[in-house]
């Protein structure tokens, strides 16, 4: 069973800086890197090109990039962005 | 959660990339990336969002809307500036007015009455082609119609128009933004090719493809693949009538044909004027500043402006001045003249003045009669306006209808100028619009002027509606002995009487005779013992045409009483045709054929059954034989409903006793159905469970002691309840089955049902193979009704399951008290005989219309092994407790 390395919490103000830290805590993660989304109510154009970029980088380093607490309004985003198998989702 | 997107990629159409650089590609890419991601942030938003977006586009677009008129006669060198000013601010304002209360996210409408909710999805990606004749005005409404719809759109405007219209989706992209809506929401392609467009309008994620543009250009766009809005090229016909007002015709159709100097395809081309008003309507034409071209000049002036070899415009004539064109062609004019008008005498090839003209041409035709114009406006329709607009002037209401009628046009403008008036929201209440959709006569899918509404899906959210239901039976039923009396109170100036011979026979008709008001003319007609004819029936409205009757009382059993019903029908409606009214139905409510409702005759029909089983009575239905085509004809409608039931048990008092266990049997039959039809409803319910409680404590005493008046009341009203129950719920399964084996090997129905109850009856409780549709239940019920029915009867059982069991054990109970062979072989039917007749048994059972009511819908296989277990025999439920150890 794989185990949380990395536990983020995204803050809706500050979302691309929190991703970018993020990033730089793949190369010593050890496990699954879960992002907390409970608290984005709305995510932005902006948002989504660094999380296109985040999930190339996690792939490439084989970390599985977890998302928790999406709303379905920001999972449909996800979805109709093609962004969706990029990241697993846990409620 | 797991994800599966890409497995399930649609089938992509191939991109069209040939002529593309691996540059361009890529530069194409973002776009489309871009737009997708605008979009896809763009269903976050909610309609307040789009709302603040919205409005301070508008006004941006009005305050550039002179800039950006400049801009579009500077670089197309089409149109008028000041009229380009007026589109930009008619794309803006009048679009805003339109669609700036109008809900387009979420719930759009809601249609209460009908449990209905629309809801608005956006479409994505939209990639818009815009024409170089309405280019800014065309840009500026897409941008609005796509922000309030929540969709991006990358812009291809016309080569000739590129720079004005870039500048448009940069002013409005600004305004948006700086209202929040997202980025990438809007571009527009630079200076591009045909495989730009072409690999757009194929690409996988463009949701839309709006042409509004040349022939080529929505051709291509339809060719894609891709759903599209397109436009087809106008003709307009024009029709001065001459009731109309003249003055205002004429300032009408100049401010139309000169606007933007007659770019809008909507405006008008040909005017067919009635001979009365012609040379008036020149007059005032000339008077206002048009110039009436001669002979010589209008066949130059066609020879100037239309191709001979396509028969369609020049491009250089397009947009331009009437004096500029009138120059090309070599004409003198007034330097003043606003407009070139040119008579022709016909239309088509030969008159190249009747194709469009997108510029301050006019041709006028003129007609001798209103039949003539309408003709003359016909063709010039179909001489490439199919689907666009007409236009008509006058005063006659009957004459406008007609002219609508006629033109096949998406708009049919009445008393105002064509192209202002197809632009919607100045002139008249159509939706404004810079895209006219033509229709399948203009190659398009719709006639609409597109609007908001063709930027959204809209997804219909329809909850469940509780069905109407209904519970329909005679306004007057008398029961219990000696209730035949009550005919002393039914008023007759003359009735017939309507019987068969043993009841004639057997004194019934004088009992009933004996309270009719010796004032009363009474005439008996006397039908033969058996299903009734068509023959029979149109006798007895014979009689009741002879002796002008005002009262039917029809003393006897099924038979007799549906003669009569169907004999009222023909007597009040001769031309009721049977063969029509019997027509299939599914639904009551939606069935095609209707029955009569005027009535030339009007005739009280009192029904007096004497039989316990039936329940004709009370129920909307008369099956008649058609001897010489040897079928049936089953009528059903509540209108062959008795008027007045009267269960008196006199006359069932000396029904022999396999009868009574028949009939008896029939209406537990009709009971248990009822009880667990999908038209069952609470109203019926309590008439079948009551009748079923009836028939199981009184049936057998009747059928042991036939002269027990309790028992015989008791089973005569049994039978009159189910059949209320059963009039309103209809039956099932059970009667499709009897119906079927009844006729083929002549078993009596009653009989026939009882044969088959034991299996319907295990066969309903069971999970269906096929569950039927049906509005007016809640989930499958019938293994509970059963249950409850067996809890009713004292039956026992802990779970629903041994109620059933219990139920069947006390049906075939009951079945042998009444000593009713077991099985179809017992009536000496040989298994052979049998087998061979099956696959006609079910066809006909499969079709007859009791099934449709049946809880559970029967496969041919099921109603075949139905038809085999009732041949084997019953004995389903062995083992389990008899009625009288349960009652005991």
């Amino acid at each position: 069973m794989a185990t949380i390395a990395v536990w983020l919490k995204i803050d809706e103000e500050h979302v691309v800086q929190a991703l970018q830290e993020a990033g730089e805590t793949l190369d010593s993660a050890e496990g699954d890197l879960l992002l907390d989304f409970s608290s984005m109510r709305r995510i932005e154009p902006s948002t989504l090109k660094v999380m296109e970029e985040f999930a190339g980088i996690a792939d490439g380093k084989g970390v599985k990039v977890i998302l928790r607490g999406v709303n379905v309004d920001v999972y449909r985003v996800f979805k109709l962005v093609k962004l969706a198998s990029r990241f697993s989702f846990v409620s | 959660m797991k994800t599966s997107e890409a497995a399930r990629e649609r089938v992509q159409i191939p991109i069209a990339a040939e002529g593309l650089s691996e540059e361009r590609i890529a530069f194409l890419e973002r776009l489309v990336s871009q737009a997708r991601t605008a979009a896809a942030v763009f269903t976050q938003f909610t309609q307040e969002d789009v709302d603040r977006i919205v409005k301070p586009m508008v006004l941006a677009g009005l305050e550039q809307a002179q800039y950006l008129a400049r801009l579009a006669v500077e670089e197309t060198k089409l149109g008028v500036m000041e009229d380009k000013v007026l589109k930009n601010m008619v794309a803006t304002e009048f679009a805003y007015d339109y669609v700036k209360d109008k809900r387009t996210v979420g719930i759009i409408r809601e249609f209460p009455e009908r449990n209905l909710v629309e809801m608005a999805e956006p479409i994505g990606v939209i990639f818009s082609l815009t024409p170089v004749t309405n280019p800014t005005s065309t840009v500026l409404f897409k941008c609005i119609m796509a922000i309030k719809t929540r969709n991006a759109v990358i812009f291809s405007p016309h080569p000739s128009a590129w720079h004005c219209c870039s500048e448009a989706v940069r002013i409005m992209y600004e305004a948006a933004l700086k209202h929040g809506a997202p980025e990438g929401v809007f571009s527009c392609l630079e200076s591009h090719t045909l495989q730009d467009n072409a690999y757009l309008m194929r690409h996988k994620d463009v949701g839309l493809i709006d042409a509004t543009g040349g022939p080529g250009a929505v051709k291509a766009a339809y060719s894609s693949g891709k759903p599209a809005l397109g436009v087809g090229a106008g003709n307009t016909p024009v029709y001065l009538e001459k009731t109309a007002d003249v003055s205002t015709a004429v300032v009408d159709i100049i401010v139309s044909k000169t606007f933007d100097n007659g770019t809008i395809c909507a405006s008008e081309q040909t005017v067919v004027i009635d001979d009365e008003i012609y040379d008036l309507v020149l007059k005032k034409f000339a008077d206002l500043g048009a110039h009436i071209c001669n002979a010589k000049e209008t066949d130059l002036l066609g020879r100037t402006v239309i191709d001979p070899k396509t028969g369609f415009m020049q491009a250089m004539a397009m947009g331009q001045k009437a004096t500029d064109i009138a120059r090309f062609a070599g004409l003198s004019v007034k330097p003043d003249t606003k407009l070139l008008i040119a008579p022709i005498q016909g239309v088509g090839r030969e008159y190249p003045l009747s194709a469009e003209t997108l510029f301050p041409v006019l041709a006028v035709y003129r007609a001798q009669s209103v039949d003539e114009a309408l003709k003359v406006c016909v063709d010039v329709n179909h001489a490439g306006g199919l689907g666009h607009t007409a236009v008509i002037f006058s005063r006659n209401d009957e004459i406008i209808r007609k002219f609508g009628e006629v033109m096949n046009a998406g708009r049919i403008i009445v008393n105002s100028p064509g192209s202002v008036g197809a632009l919607g929201g100045v002139y008249n209440d159509l939706v404004p619009t810079f895209s006219f959709g033509c229709g399948t006569g203009g190659g398009n899918s719709t006639t609409d002027n597109t609007n908001i509404y063709h930027y959204l899906n809209i997804k219909r959210v329809a909850r469940r509606t509780q069905a109407h239901m209904w519970y329909r039976v005679p306004n007057q039923i008398y029961f219990n002995m000696n209730a035949v009396e009550n005919v002393r109170d039914l008023p007759s100036r003359c009735t017939i009487i309507i019987t068969n011979p043993s009841l004639e026979k057997f004194g019934h008709v004088d009992i009933v005779r004996r309270y009719i008001s010796p004032q009363t003319h009474v005439h008996v007609s006397v039908i033969p013992d058996a299903e009734p004819e068509i023959k029979v029936v149109m006798q007895g409205v014979e009689a009741l045409n002879f002796y002008k009757a005002d009262q039917i009382i029809a003393l006897g059993g099924g038979s007799v009483i549906d003669a009569a019903k169907i004999m009222k029908l023909k007597y009040e409606s001769p031309e009721a045709d049977l063969e029509e009214l019997a027509a299939p139905f599914l639904d009551l409510r939606k069935r095609v054929v209707e029955y009569p409702t005027e009535k030339i005759n009007r005739v009280r029909l009192v029904a007096i059954p004497t039989t316990s089983g039936t329940g004709s009575e009370v129920t909307p239905f008369a099956v008649l034989t058609d001897k010489e085509r040897r079928r049936k004809v089953t009528l059903a409608d509540y209108s062959l409903t008795p008027d007045v039931a009267i269960v008196d048990p006199q006359f069932v008092l000396s029904m022999p006793k396999g009868l009574t266990a028949d009939t008896g049997i029939d209406c537990l039959t009709h009971a248990l159905e009822a009880a667990v039809s999908s038209y069952a409803s609470p109203y019926t319910d309590c008439n079948a469970m009551q009748a079923i409680r009836m028939v199981f404590k009184y049936l057998p005493i009747a059928y042991e002691h036939p002269r027990d008046e309790e028992a015989r009341c008791m089973m005569h009203n049994a039978a009159c309840i189910a059949a209320m129950a059963f009039s309103n719920a209809s039956v099932g399964v059970n009667h499709a089955l009897a119906h079927a084996f009844g006729a083929r090997f002549g078993v009596a129905h009653g009989r026939a049902n009882a044969l088959m109850l034991p299996h319907v009856i295990a066969y309903n409780a069971a999970v269906p193979t096929k569950f039927v549709p049906s509005p007016y239940q809640k989930g499958h019920v019938a293994h509970n009704k059963y249950a409850t029915i067996a809890d009713l009867l004292a039956l026992g059982g802990q779970t629903v399951e041994e109620k059933v069991k219990n139920l069947i054990t006390a049906v075939e109970q009951l079945l042998d008290q009444l000593e009713i062979p077991r099985s179809i072989a017992e009536l000496g039917i040989s298994k052979e005989e049998f087998e061979r007749a099956i696959p006609e048994l079910i066809s006909v059972a499969f079709d007859d219309p009791s099934g449709r009511s049946n809880p559970r819908m029967p496969l041919m296989t099921e109603l075949a092994d139905l038809f085999r277990s009732a041949y084997q025999g019953r004995g389903l439920a062995k083992g389990a407790k008899t009625l009288q150890q349960r009652t005991a």
